[in-house]
């Protein structure tokens, strides 16, 4: 057992179910999305990137990409939900919130490709 | 580049989750604890409010406790918050600058602008590798002529020292082992653009790897290369090495052609002296019995020459066995009195400091002129940084090898012509050279001679080239005309042509034709060359010249020169000449 790939696979999977805990439930309603859940899905998308840097093999790269993309989504939709409920009168309408969730929805199939690389990577490497 | 930015990342991989951590901490405690606003009311703050408050403390800016002030559960925290994204940020800024100051890192930082640099290279470039005495030559004369080069060498100090130097144009410089391949390559070893590989290292083996990697990989490239050694000479000649300089071989070589053919001598001298060197007085050297000191590679070089030339030597050398020096050989070093009386130097006409060490060389230059003040002195100098001794010693001549080499390599490479030149220079009598030697000492002011080449083509002599494409004549005589007064010829001497089929001539007469695809050396004083082309490159000089009247420039003078006289053949007139 390798503690670093522990480490790894810990924080990449944990991406994943924090991202996929928070896009389930209705689209449009607040109450099923919590903001506690966006937070901790968007600090462990960032440390997930940063252990993927410096990884020259090519399935490292592309870990690395998927993992970025997840990060661009959850801040997108970070900076959405922080204009709608700070910067405009109208507030966490539906229509915002279903934005914010569909945006966290393309992380969340980005983070799905880094667990199905990882898992494939894990499963070659036994053979 | 990528190397770089991998190793970059790698490095900061920990520092980066620390940060990122401290602040995720911070930014939630920030968002769960109580706070209360201005009316006294419960309240708490946002992710947006938290991160921004966090934002402004952890990077010490500190615009206080926003959007209202703080309850004291919120202070305790902001306290832990303060020290821990402080010190992660030291702890991140720390990891950078380790990692740029690291010496790995800075070698790669190095080698990838080098590779960069080599890479955007346009213009056909030289690399030297080895940047000693000879390199450091090669490589300003180079830049003076406007040839570019790239250098690699081992020492770090010797490619500083080349930042230094103000050189006029940029010379891209490697710290690297140059028996690595990927160093070659690194260097542009098998970019079209370059143009020789120039191997002038103080080992001969190192020498010898470079020019069999650059053999083995692209065949078609020139490789000049130092060698020292005899048997290492031939082993690098084996695999088709295209130059190969011996500095002792070359000196001993001169030195007993100025035993042989005083005049030759001084033509080679001028042929090969650099660039705007002082024009050396020349001495004879006597015939007599000379005292050589010191029997390594360069002693036995000159030893072996004189011998040929039916001069007797006596040696001096501290170690007889190791050298295998003749018998009759003095031991001892030559730095004291005694060996040197032994050696007889009361009788002897000529003495040759020739040890590896410049100390040494002094001591017996110094020793030998309190015994016998007549003797004729050759120096050797190792060390080109002791040029100030070395004249002060007054030796008749000074030799330093690493000089030798670089001149070498400079004139291989600036004019080609001059090897050929030189060759057949060689087979030619004393009489001979001494014609050559009152010619161009008639037309020299107190400057050495400069060479050039003047090849006749589109690209550098377009004016003759139009002239013989109408079918008229141009001779060398029109050429060495001048062309602000056309009735004296420029302060220069042809000395060799080759023609497009390679056929050579010695000192061409004034009346040779030329011809596309000749090449033409002169040697004479430098503006005679500035002139010469402007004669080369401009129609209506050459004109004049070739007929002696100014031709008319603009079409409409042309058209009522050609009114004026109807019917007659205008002599200023290059269109018509071909009848």
């Amino acid at each position: 057992m390798n503690l670093e790939k522990v480490i790894f696979a810990f924080f990449i999977v944990l991406a994943l179910t924090l991202n996929f805990g928070f896009f389930i439930g209705d689209m449009d309603d607040p109450n099923h999305h919590n903001v506690y859940e966006l937070f901790a899905a968007l600090v462990v998308s960032l440390i997930a990137t940063i252990m993927k840097f410096g990884d020259r093999a090519h399935i490292g790269a592309v870990l690395l990409a998927t993992s970025l993309v997840a990060d661009l989504q959850l801040i997108a939709a970070v900076i959405v939900w922080t204009m709608a409920v700070h910067a405009s009168d109208a507030g966490l309408t539906p229509s915002i919130m279903s934005s914010i969730v569909s945006l966290s929805g393309g992380a969340l199939l980005a983070n799905i490709t880094s667990v199905v690389i990882l898992v494939t990577e894990t499963v070659m490497f036994r053979r | 580049m990528h190397n770089l930015l991998y190793l970059l990342l790698r490095r900061m991989r920990t520092p980066l989750i620390v940060v990122i951590l401290a602040y995720a901490i911070s930014i939630l405690g920030m968002v769960l604890i109580p706070g209360m606003d201005d009316q006294g009311n419960p309240w708490r703050m946002s992710f947006f409010h938290a991160f921004y408050f966090v934002s402004f403390m952890g990077s010490t800016i500190g615009f206080g406790e926003i959007p209202y002030p703080f309850t004291d559960p919120q202070r305790i925290w902001t306290t832990v918050a303060m020290y821990m994204t402080v010190i992660s940020w030291l702890y991140a800024i720390g990891s950078l600058f380790s990692v740029l100051q690291d010496p790995a890192f800075k070698r790669i930082l190095a080698f990838t602008t080098f590779s960069r640099e080599v890479k955007a290279m346009r213009e056909p470039f030289y690399m030297v590798c080895g940047m000693g005495g000879a390199g450091k030559l090669v490589v300003s004369e180079l830049a003076a002529h406007d040839i570019r080069s790239v250098v690699v060498d081992r020492d770090q100090t010797k490619i500083q020292t080349l930042r230094l130097e103000e050189l006029p144009i940029h010379v891209p410089g490697l710290t690297g082992d140059v028996t690595d391949t990927s160093t070659l390559l690194a260097a542009g070893l098998e970019k079209t653009q370059c143009r020789g590989v120039i191997a002038l290292t103080g080992s001969d083996q190192i020498n010898l790897t470079i020019a069999i990697t650059s053999k083995l990989l692209v065949p078609e490239r020139t490789v000049i290369c130092r060698a020292e050694d005899h048997d290492n000479q031939a082993n690098i000649a084996s695999f088709g090495t295209d130059y190969i300089i011996n500095p002792y071989d070359a000196f001993a070589k001169r030195f007993a052609m100025m035993f042989q053919s005083p005049s030759m001598y001084l033509v080679y001298e001028w042929m090969t002296s650099m660039h705007e060197a002082p024009l050396s007085e020349f001495a004879a050297p006597p015939r007599g019995t000379w005292i050589v000191c010191g029997f390594g590679r360069f002693g036995k070089a000159v030893q072996q020459s004189l011998s040929f030339k039916g001069i007797q030597t006596v040696i001096i050398e501290a170690d007889i066995e190791g050298t295998e020096a003749p018998e009759g050989t003095i031991e001892g070093r030559g730095t004291e009195a005694i060996t040197l009386h032994e050696a007889g130097i009361e009788q002897a006409v000529g003495l040759i400091a020739g040890t590896d060490d410049d100390a040494n060389n002094l001591s017996i230059i110094m020793t030998a002129k309190k015994l016998n003040k007549d003797l004729f002195i050759v120096a050797r100098q190792n060390l080109s940084t002791n040029d100030t001794l070395f004249s002060a010693a007054n030796s008749d001549i000074a030799i330093n090898p690493g000089r030798l080499i670089g001149q070498r390599v400079v004139d291989l490479i600036t004019t080609p012509l001059l090897a050929d030149f030189l060759r057949m220079a060689r087979e030619q009598k004393e009489d001979w050279a001494n014609v050559l030697v009152s010619r161009v000492v008639g037309v020299l002011t107190d400057k050495p001679p400069e060479s050039w080449v003047i090849t006749i083509s589109t690209k550098e002599t377009p004016a003759i080239v139009h002239l013989l494409r109408k079918g008229a004549t141009v001779t060398l005589g029109s050429l060495q005309t001048d062309p602000r007064d056309i009735t004296t010829s420029l302060p220069c001497v042809a000395l060799y042509l080759k023609d497009a089929d390679h056929n050579e001539e010695l000192l061409p007469e004034n009346d040779k034709r030329l011809d596309i695809g000749d090449q033409l050396l002169i040697c004479g004083q430098p503006d005679a060359e500035t002139h010469m082309r402007w004669t080369a490159q401009n129609l209506h000089a050459l004109n004049y010249i070739c007929s002696g009247s100014d031709s008319p420039s603009g079409s409409l003078w042309r058209l009522l020169g050609q009114r004026k006289q109807p019917g007659t053949k205008s002599p200023g007139m290059a269109r018509d000449m071909q009848d």
